[in-house]
């Protein structure tokens, strides 16, 4: 991996260019699910790397613990059991974390100027010391990834070990994963490298074999190689063709610019209308009758 | 009713004070919640103690806005209704407002272009209240379905728009109308002023006390 610093594309709730005039390798975490073993060790290494505990959970009867992502697991794997086509029982198992999308619906929706920013690497991260603690961003993910801490009440999800990246680390959960099925780089290499998989797994029957980086919103930096692309929903309920919600996207694109002008014209009009046509005064002598 | 020098009392001193808490609320509202409305207007963060502090009191005010609001509508719900010198009123509305001459129909207590602002106000403060309920982290937007969440939010801004274009509207027409402000801070208007906005209303006034 090359050494980069971590330049800033895109800040939340900022009308103005960011910094950009250097410019850097677009990188991506992929995410072999046909070589994960549910092992867990990326969720400890989470853990360890960022220093977060959890709460103790309790067993929910399944392998997921803990069951769903918090303030306090950023990665979580979720584990499915499908029937497939052939009546055939395949086990899949997800890594479920921020996919750090090209066009970040968290970010969109953010009201807290620089709450949320895009690094050039196509990194999203969340700097807390920002956050407001609205939720917004909950709002715009079109993968339920951030979570609200109850205890400080701002947003937490994956980082992408930005802070390793910047110092030419792999994250954390690549570097500990057992069989190679979290790899990082650059983005043009994790997609070389996802062909020649998908190219081995159709040979082994897999036809519907392929890449998840769902183009609804501009490709994700999080990766996944799926056994069946054709159905994603499959893995514990990837989302077929992710969007941004329209809700958010005319909330925050059409009708607040809209309505922000749409005040000072209100304000504006009744200057106008003042100065034009002046104060409208009763006549002090009209109850002579 | 006339007074000593020819002034009516027009708001008692209770309504006075709902009305003036309502519109400081309003103010603490609008303000706090335009820090989130746009980028533009996050700056209006730094006057309550910035981005969190902003989040945290916002909510907590429209509580307070929803309860005096309910108090100062609950008053001035009777007066309310819409009349017939009403709709007259409303065809003469623009000669009115353009200042033209015209013979004031009959009206009451208020003009129809206040009784819409009321029920405006009436309306859109409920659906503030609804939405931001749904929205109100982290206490309560957890308990909904994340896409009730997305169009509550969305409900919100476009609510408070027309919230703040009404009572822009208002303060505007207040001040336009001489006279008028007297009414809210002082409690009475002149004679003639009554005459003048409100015939009908005077003329009951008039008779009640001679």
């Amino acid at each position: 991996m090359v050494q980069q610093s971590l330049n800033i594309e895109r800040r939340s709730a900022t009308t103005t260019p960011s910094p950009g005039v250097r410019h850097s390798v677009e990188v991506a975490k992929l995410i072999d699910i046909s070589k994960c073993i549910g092992c867990k060790a990326c969720q400890a290494a989470c853990m360890e790397w960022n220093d977060i505990r959890d709460e103790i959970g309790t067993c929910k009867g399944v392998y997921d613990n803990p069951a769903d992502l918090s303030a306090g697991s950023w990665t979580v794997m979720r584990f499915s059991e499908v029937e497939t086509d052939n009546g055939k029982l395949e086990w899949l198992i997800r890594k479920d974390g921020c996919m750090h999308c090209a066009d970040p619906g968290c970010l969109k929706a953010c009201p807290a100027p620089g709450a949320i920013v895009q690094h050039e690497n196509g990194i999203v991260d969340f700097q807390q010391e920002n956050c407001t603690g609205c939720g917004y961003c909950i709002t715009g993910c079109p993968f339920n990834i951030p979570r609200l801490s109850p205890k400080d009440h701002k947003v937490y999800k994956c980082t992408l070990c930005s802070d390793r990246i910047a110092t030419g680390l792999e994250p954390a959960c690549a570097k500990t994963c057992p069989t190679g099925a979290i790899m990082f780089g650059s983005k043009k290499e994790m997609i070389t490298q996802a062909e020649g998989r998908i190219a081995d797994l159709k040979e082994r029957g897999y036809q519907n074999a392929g890449l998840y980086d769902p183009k609804g919103v501009g490709g994700t930096h999080v990766m996944y190689v799926l056994q069946h692309a054709d159905k994603p929903e499959l893995y514990s309920g990837l989302a077929k063709d992710p969007q941004l919600s329209p809700l958010v996207i005319f909330w925050k694109g059409i009708a607040k610019p809209l309505m922000s002008y749409g005040l000072g014209v209100a304000v504006l009009t009744g200057i106008m209308h003042y100065v034009t046509v002046g104060p409208n005064e009763a006549e002090e002598d009209e109850t002579e009758k | 009713m006339n007074n000593k020098s020819g002034f009516i009392l027009r708001h008692p001193p209770q309504v006075r004070a709902n009305h003036w808490f309502v519109a400081i609320v309003f103010i603490l509202a609008t303000l706090s919640g335009l820090a989130f409305f746009h980028p533009a207007f996050f700056f209006l963060s730094n006057l309550f103690g910035g981005g969190p502090w902003t989040k945290i009191l916002h909510p907590f005010v429209g509580v307070v806005m929803l309860v005096a609001f309910s108090m100062l509508a609950s008053r001035e719900w009777k007066y309310n209704r819409v009349t017939d010198a009403d709709r007259q009123w409303q065809k003469k509305a623009m000669d009115i407002m353009l200042n033209h001459p015209v013979k004031m129909p009959d009206i009451g207590r208020y003009n129809i272009g206040q009784k819409y602002l009321f029920r405006t106000l009436l309306g859109m403060i409920g659906i503030l209240f609804l939405t931001g309920i749904v929205i109100w982290q982290p206490y309560f937007a957890p308990m909904f379905s994340i896409n009730l969440v997305r169009l509550a939010v969305v409900a919100h801004g476009i609510a408070g728009f027309i919230t703040i274009v009404a009572i822009i509207v208002h303060i505007y027409a207040a001040y336009w109308t001489r006279g008028a402000i007297r009414g809210m801070t002082r409690g009475t208007v002149t004679a003639a002023w009554a005459k003048h906005h409100y015939p009908g209303w005077y003329k009951e006034m008039s008779k009640g006390s001679k």
